[in-house]
Order: C-alpha cells, then structure tokens, then sequence
C-alpha cells in the first residue's frame, strides 16, 4: 500500500536545474531529433564520442546523481548485452579474422558492431530517460497536445487525445489503490492468488478483474459528470492556466540541439 | 434565486425500468441562503442536486436559475457557471495532477486569461486552507484534504450557489468537520448560497432552512428548530433528529425546564 502511495508518475524527479526549466515542447523536439540522428550516424569511434559529449552535457545540465541515469539502464541491460553477444560471435563477415569455428566467427567488422549496436541502444536510453527524469508527465501531455496542435487541420481531436492521457495517467495510482484493496479483500475470502497451472491463474485473477472494471466504468461516469459540472465542453472557449511561450534559453537549447548532431553527420 | 415549479424527474421514462424519482417538487431558494436537504436513501436528493446545474433536465416542470430556464440548452453553460457542484466521492472529480492544475480546470473551462486564474487560485486554495498543498499531487491527500480540494476548484469558479450533495459521507469525522467548517465560512463571509444534501443531521443545524425528501416529494420545509420538533415525523421517514435534541428532549420530559428543540450541545449547556 505505502509502495502503491508514492508510485511514482514516470520517472520524474523534481528539480530546478537548468534541463528542468527548459520548455517540454523544446526537450521533446531534441530528443525525437537525437533519436532519428542515433539510426543515421555513421559507425566510427569520433561519431559516437561526440555524440556521447552531447548526452554528458545534458547529463551535467540536469544536475541529477549519475546513479539515477545507470538505473534506468537496468531494464535493458540484457538487450545490450544480447546484442553485443550475437554481433560480437556471430556477426558480419569483413576485416581481420581472429577467431573461426563452426557458425561462430570473430572479426573486425563484427566488433565494431558489437560496439556501436550496444551504445546505440545506450544512447537511446539515455537520451528518453533524460528527457523523462526531468519532465513531468503534466508537462508532457501539455507539449504533446502543443506539438500535435497542426493535425487539427486535418480533424485529429487533439485537445480530446490530450486529455484522455492526461486522465488515464491521473487515474492510475487510484486504480493501482483500488487494485490492492480488491487483492486484500478477496484474500480474506479465502481467494489464493499465483498458484496451481497457468489456466487456474489466470481464473483466480477473474475476481479481481471484473471489481474492477466494473468501478472503473462508474469511476468513469462520476468523472464525466464532474467536469460537465465544472462547465467543460471541449476545447471550444477553453483557455490554460499554464502557457508555455518559448524563451531565448529554450531557443539556445533547440539550436545547439539541432545543429551540433548535423554538424556530426557532416564532418564524421 | 433558484425556482423549482412542479419539478418532476423520471429515469428511463417510457422503458421497463421507469422510475419516478422526483415528483411535483416546488421550492424557491434565495440567495443568499442556507438550505439543507435531508431524506433517507433513494428520496431524489441527488437527483435534485443535478437537476439544480442542468446536468439533469426536468421531465415535466421547470427549474429556473437567475431567470435562467435550464430548459434551454443555450442556458446551461451559464447555469454551471452560476451553480457549482461538489458530489460525494472526492477520488471521482479530481482531474489534474496536482492540486493547482486541479482548481484551475473550471476556470480554464470559463476561458479565464492564465493571471485571474493564478489569483483565483489563491483565493479558492485560501478559502479551504490548503494553500500549502498547492503543488500536491492530489492522491497522496487525506479524503477531507481532496473534497476540500473540490470545493476549492468549484469555488474558483466564483458561483453564486454551491450545492454540495453529501460531500462528508466517505469522511472520517475529522474530514467531515474541516468540511463543514469551509462550508460555514462561505456562506457566513463570501455570502455564498449553499444547499448541503447529507444524512448527519449534526451538520443541518446550521441551516436557515430545511427541506425533508421523501420518496421523491418535500414533505416538510422549515428552521431547523421547527423540524426537529417533529421528531416522530422524522423517524417515519427514515431520518433521527441530532442525538443532543433526543437528549434535551428526555430531560425536557422529567421535567427540566430548558426550551425544546436544543440543536447544539453548546446550546444546552448553556441552559443546564
Ligand atoms: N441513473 C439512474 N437510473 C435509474 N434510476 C435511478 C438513477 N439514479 C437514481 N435512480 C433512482 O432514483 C431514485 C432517487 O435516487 P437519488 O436521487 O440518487 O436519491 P438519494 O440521493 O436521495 O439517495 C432512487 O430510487 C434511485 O434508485
Ligand atoms: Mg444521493
């Protein structure tokens, strides 16, 4: 239950720091922008070490614990090691042999790839989780419904599409509450839960499921009535409490964002 | 004021399922004024209550608001923005994730430029006492801290009536008392009219006015003093009168001489 309390909402950790205070709109155009420029950069050790000055910098502008970033690596650990295991041994043909048996094979080639297939997916978890750590979901949704204003004009419900998430993200640490209390309740019922065949599991899981979807739909309804109260009719009229206007700091950060990995893709 | 003129309110009408749940009601609520609303469960009290803003249209009958018919559709907007509601279940009409973006939903629906918003924030976060919450994620509060919290984001709104439709029932009594001590300090300083539905009858006393439900009709208005001394009535409709006025009651029958009915145990110990 106390877990379930302080559940965090992503990953979010508060702070002021100069990554903290840059707008989201701009933090999510850089780190869509790094992404694509991770696929497209070209395998050679300059490339790659520049590239990771680039993430340093905003490791450093964050003012986040290192540990924080190394943790967020945890869920892909294997992946990364997956990936260098089968480049490393089995991998492209091409340069130096220095081992050969069977299907396994080490070469030049291969090892360079191992590397660079590994950092790539490094990068690109450092990249989202710098983006995450310091951007609340709140902000995130807000930049989305932003950045998406354009498909209006071809009739995408944005204001719609942005609320719902925001909702759905708002719900989920009561229905995580609720989750535990059905669990406890049909406990003391005698219900056991995690036992017997996968068949038999998945039915001992049924009495929770149905409690509640069934308060979600009422939770829902209640919900729909109270923002009807509140004089919510769209986002016809509607005005924002919170207005994101782009500053000189988020236009610096955009630029050097932008511009520094082209300028990679160029010279390397 | 808010007019009610033979008021009748049918669920599913026309279908298998039809169910009258309020029938020929009339009652004129001046502003400003104190009205509570008591009834025993399934007596139309919240359907009343959503009859009040226009989530509800009347099935025969008309409910009129500032001169305003909720009749018409064009009205309804303006009629919300008049009559803010605050429902049972405060976990149900949280919407932001924190508390500030909570209170300012209203307002951003009445299309308020971001500043006033800021300061009716203020205002609303002050009036609740949880100005100190104001960056809070709104599920790490107590239950009486988030119904405050829906008060504060109704209030925000500066309606001229709020109706609160049993907001201290899923409380413990600490919440339920911070409750109706911003209920009562609204309506004393900002002089808005309330109209508080609930079964504590603790909590009506306060009232100017009181109106009884039962299946569906007003089968008594009047003080608070005037219907607890009809405590027999009561009881036949399900409800009790406050236990300080069953007390004063005995001791009025062996013979003490104090008024009845007493409705505050301040009240009675002044006389004993
Ligand atoms: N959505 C609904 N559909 C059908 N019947 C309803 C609905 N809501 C309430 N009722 C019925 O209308 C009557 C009055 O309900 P309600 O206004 O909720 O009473 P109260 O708030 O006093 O408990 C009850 O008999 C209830 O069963
Ligand atoms: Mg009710």
């Amino acid at each position: 239950m106390e877990v379930l309390k302080t559940f965090p909402l992503g990953q979010y950790i508060p702070g002021n720091s100069l990554l903290h205070g840059i707008s989201a709109k701009a933090k999510i155009i850089v780190s869509f922008w790094l992404i694509i420029i991770i696929f497209l950069l070209k395998l050679n050790f300059y490339s790659y070490l520049l590239f990771f000055f680039l993430i340093l910098l905003g490791i450093l502008l964050s003012s986040l614990p290192i540990n924080y970033f190394v943790r967020s690596l945890k869920p892909v650990y294997f992946l990364v090691l997956f990936t260098f295991i089968i480049h490393f041994f089995f991998g492209e043909e091409g340069g130096r042999v220095y081992f050969r048996y069977g299907i396994i094979h080490i070469t030049d080639n291969g090892i360079k790839m191992a590397l660079f297939m590994s950092l790539r997916l490094i990068y690109l978890v450092l990249i989202t989780s710098l983006l995450t750590l310091t951007t609340s979901v709140l902000e995130l949704a807000q930049a989305i419904e932003d950045l998406l204003k354009p498909l209006n004009f071809v009739k995408f419900p944005v204001h719609e599409f942005s609320m719902m998430m925001t909702i759905a993200i708002r719900f989920v640490p009561t229905l995580l509450e609720e989750t535990d209390k059905i669990i406890k309740a049909q406990k003391a019922r005698g219900a056991e839960f995690g036992k017997g065949n996968l068949i038999s599991q998945a039915k001992s899981l049924l009495p929770i499921i149905i409690p509640l979807f069934i308060n979600a739909f009422r939770r829902a309804n209640e919900l729909a009535e109270a923002m009807e109260a509140r004089c919510y009719r769209g986002a016809k009229g509607r005005t924002r409490y919170r207005v994101s206007r782009w500053t000189i700091k988020d236009l610096v950060f955009l630029t050097i964002g932008i511009l520094y990995p082209i300028l990679l893709l160029v010279f390397f | 004021m808010i007019q009610l003129r033979n008021v009748s309110y049918v669920y599913h009408e026309g279908t298998t399922q039809e169910k009258v749940a309020l029938k020929d009601v009339n009652i004129e609520i001046p502003s400003p004024s104190f009205l509570a609303i008591i009834g025993a469960n399934g007596s139309g009290k919240s359907t009343f209550a959503r009859l009040l803003n226009g989530l509800l249209i009347p099935t025969h009958g008309d409910v009129i608001v500032d001169g305003l018919n909720s009749k018409d559709f064009e009205n309804l907007w303006e009629i919300r923005k008049k009559v803010g509601l605050v429902f049972q279940n405060p976990d149900n009409q949280i919407i932001g994730m924190t508390v500030e973006e909570d209170v300012a939903f209203g307002c951003e629906n009445l299309g308020l430029p971001p500043k006033e918003i800021e300061e009716r924030i203020d205002f609303a976060l002050k009036s609740v006492g949880m100005e100190e919450y104001r960056k809070y994620p709104p599920h790490l509060l107590s239950g009486g801290q988030k119904q405050r919290i829906a008060i504060a984001g109704i209030l925000a709104m500066l309606p001229k009536y709020i109706v609160l439709d049993e907001p201290t029932t899923m409380l413990d009594p600490k919440g339920r008392k911070e409750i109706m001590g911003v209920v009562k300090k609204l309506y004393k300083e900002e002089k808005t009219s309330i109209i508080l539905i609930t079964h504590h009858m603790e909590e009506v006393v306060w009232a100017d006015r009181i109106a009884v439900f039962n299946k569906g009709e007003i089968v008594l208005e009047g003080s608070p003093k005037e219907i607890f001394m009809k405590d027999e009535k009561l009881e036949e409709w399900g409800l009790s009168v406050p236990l300080v006025t069953k007390l004063s009651k005995c001791l009025v029958e062996r013979g003490f001489k104090i008024p009845h009915p007493i409705l505050t145990i301040e009240e009675l110990s002044t006389w004993l």
